[in-house]
């Protein structure tokens, strides 16, 4: 059994038993970050505030809410919406949190792209941040099940009809997800269940890998610069902290952090307030009615690249170019041969690549809305192409790329 | 090393907002037809210029011109004939009491509806006299005298009974425009009007049995039972909202929804009136937003002190 003496103070009391100064060390005082970063970095925490409020928002709303088809709609418009004080401003954080979180998501995966964060030792990185991705999915599609509106019947229905597509033909597996031959009560209430409890134990256990992936590797920096973390950081603990190449999470990180997230909230409290719409769907004002298919059927905007590459192919094709969306980015640590950890800038063909790729998914985005007729559905048809095209030529542009 | 941030700013920014257009505003006008306001001018009726003897009117609308046959008047003492329930099975929707017909129709809808009411509806296509399909509604002919002339004392009379257009309220102008056909469950309004609290569930069954009634002939006479319009001022919105009640064909041609007539002070009063319903906290959203808004930017600018002196000693 470990010694323990009498206690100078509370501090030193909860340090013989939990180690805190030890912890506070690992965690924030001497967890070393390049200084050569910009904003971008700061998505991590920006991402952490936002789940947060999600999280918060969601615990207010779990307090209202009916997962029952016959009250699920009013319990939102009109239980949380009219009667409860202040319901409204849950829901709006929550809906609005829910579709920037991904905004804020697409910019962080783009940034380690750009600056070749997914290589040399921060592969695991790149796969909890894919599989976080995958998650948050999840959770958003599961979430917007539950106001029970038009939008979310008539999502719901056509995603897991995906799976009776074509060849696949796995109409009993459909049937075992929807729990019914449609969706219905069953299917609410298994999806309100992974809303609220699933899938967030499951983001939250993989927050954690995420981070745990980025102690070992250390954070990459702007410029793909190697840098020895234990002499810079000695040279900062000897008080040189100007000419020291890295930086104490806390409080010289945090503080940049908080900046950042001081100016995105601004920017979220204005979507929240003044700017909702395209958070919260029209059509999902409108009760869920399986004998009234509304005229146009879309996904959130942040599904729409990937529902894209679904449509314009014919439906045995269209699956496999949906399959492969979905797998592919985990892939690209081991797609990217070239062994350079550097900003694309540096890179060639790869920084021609990236924006491509970037331009294509927007453009993927775009078109997935869009009504799929006449020129629209030819340039979503080239797009979807161009994108698997993109992904089979990596390897190739990769490996003939000269060593920096 | 020259700063990049700025550049990545705007990167981020072009990228996000260009995105934002293509799913949002672009998507939806292509995804949408526009129909623009026509400002509730009625430009396909004629002009109504002929000013009316309201004395005269009054007693046409007992009278020779027969609106009290179908219509009550509550606020004159005339009941109507028989409750809306029995009024849905005769007619296939209960007729409106004329008390404020004159503060919320507009007065050359009106002249048009006395005289030819499918065409001033616009539901000619459902209701075709030359084919034997005569609206509910009869057309006055005249008593004799100048018909014009006849209708505009009409006018006149209804408008001296009515209430001024300062007193009207959104809640009279919805239930007289719309309410008829159209639930409204989170204001707790009915077809045949408010549900009241009742004491024994009883009493309230059989009032919600007589709504069931209500709305079997109204699906007759209309089709389909027209939708509770509780959320619409979400899933539809204003612009959208207004413009349908000005003329549903324009959006939705060959509908079985009449056009109402309603003035545009009437139709920002049925606005206001699905607002309440459906978006009741946007004073509180607007005003809470304000002062998070103040909030959030102080926090910003100490955020952004607290950086500048952390990073003071990091260069």
């Amino acid at each position: 059994m470990a010694h323990f003496t009498k206690a100078t103070s509370v501090k030193d009391w909860l340090n013989q038993r939990l180690a805190i100064e030890k912890v506070e060390k690992v965690m924030a005082s001497e967890y070393w970050i390049p200084k050569n970063i910009n904003f971008l970095w700061a998505m991590g925490m920006v991402l952490a505030i936002t789940f947060a409020l999600l999280l918060v928002s969601g615990i207010f709303l779990l307090m209202y809410y009916n997962p029952s088809v016959d009250l699920a709609f009013d319990s939102v418009n009109y239980t949380i919406m009219r009667e409860v004080d202040f319901g409204w401003l849950w829901r709006h954080v929550h809906g609005v949190a829910a579709s920037v979180v991904f905004l804020v998501i697409y910019i962080h995966m783009f940034t380690g792209i750009y600056y070749g964060s997914y290589k040399k030792g921060r592969e695991m990185i790149w796969i909890s941040g894919m599989l976080l991705f995958v998650t948050f999915s999840a959770e958003a599609f599961s979430g917007y099940m539950l106001p029970w509106g038009q939008m979310s019947y008539w999502a719901g229905m056509v995603i897991t009809n995906i799976f009776s597509l074509g060849g696949l033909h796995l109409d009993g597996l459909v049937e075992w997800i929807r729990g019914d031959y449609v969706p219905a009560q069953a299917f609410l209430t298994r999806f309100f269940m992974l809303h609220v409890l699933l899938l967030p134990l499951a983001i939250m256990g993989i927050i954690g890998l995420h981070f745990a992936a980025l102690r070992i590797p250390h954070v990459n920096n702007q410029d793909g610069e190697e840098i020895d973390f234990d002499v810079e950081s000695k040279k900062y603990l000897a008080g040189d902290k100007a000419g020291s190449k890295v930086m104490r999470f806390a409080n010289d990180f945090m503080s940049k952090d908080m900046m950042v997230v001081g100016i995105y909230l601004i920017f979220f409290f204005y979507l929240v307030f003044f700017q909702y719409q395209f958070a919260l769907d029209p059509v999902n004002f409108d009760p869920a009615n399986g004998l009234k298919t509304p005229a146009h059927i879309y996904p959130e905007w942040y599904f729409l690249w990937s529902y894209e590459i679904l449509r314009p192919f014919s439906v045995n094709i269209g699956l496999i170019a949906f399959g492969f969306a979905q797998v592919i980015f985990m892939l690209l640590p081991w797609l990217d041969r070239s062994p350079n950890a550097v900003p694309a800038s540096r890179r060639g063909a790869f920084k021609i690549w990236f924006w491509l790729l970037l331009i294509d998914m927007i453009v993927l985005t775009a078109m997935g809305k869009l009504p799929p007729a006449g020129i629209f559905s030819t340039i979503g048809f080239v797009a979807a192409l161009s994108f698997i095209v993109l992904w089979l030529v990596l390897p190739i542009i990769t490996m003939n790329e000269k060593k920096v | 090393m020259k700063n990049k941030e700025p550049l990545i700013l705007v990167v981020v920014v072009a990228f996000t907002l260009l995105t934002y257009w293509l799913v949002e505003p672009f998507a939806h006008s292509q995804m949408h037809k526009h129909v623009e306001s026509e400002n509730f001018a009625y430009a396909d009726l004629p002009a109504f210029t002929k000013s009316g003897n309201a004395a005269n009117g009054k007693t046409l609308v007992a009278g020779a011109a027969a609106c009290t046959g179908c219509h009550s008047i509550d606020k004159e003492g005339m009941p109507a004939a028989m409750d809306a329930v029995a009024a849905a099975q005769s007619y296939g929707v209960n007729p409106p009491d004329l008390s404020d017909a004159g503060a919320i129709y507009a007065p050359k809808f009106l002249a048009d509806l006395i005289k030819n009411p499918a065409h001033a509806l616009k539901v000619e296509h459902k209701f075709d006299a030359a084919k034997g399909h005569m609206h509910p509604m009869v057309a006055f002919y005249g008593a004799g005298g100048d018909l014009d002339q006849e209708v505009a004392d009409i006018i006149a009379y209804l408008q001296s009974i009515a209430v001024s257009q300062e007193e009207l309220t959104p809640k009279v102008a919805f239930e007289n425009a719309c309410g008829r056909c159209h639930s409204v469950s989170y204001e707790e309004w009915t077809q045949i009007g408010t549900k009241p609290k009742f004491k024994h569930e009883k009493d309230s069954l059989a009032f919600d049995i007589k709504v069931l009634e209500y709305q079997e002939s109204l699906t007759k006479y209309m089709g389909k039972l027209p939708p509770d319009l509780s959320m619409y001022i979400r899933s539809r919105g204003e612009h959208f909202i207004s413009t349908f009640i000005e003329n549903p064909q324009n959006h939705l041609a060959g509908t079985a929804m009449p056009r109402v007539g309603v003035t545009a002070h009437s139709a920002e009063k049925v606005i206001e009136y699905l607002e309440d319903a459906g978006d009741t906290k946007r004073h509180e959203r607007e005003s809470v937003g304000r002062d998070v808004m103040w909030y959030i930017l102080i926090f910003a600018i100490f955020a952004f002190l607290w950086k500048r002196s952390v990073w003071k000693e990091l260069h």
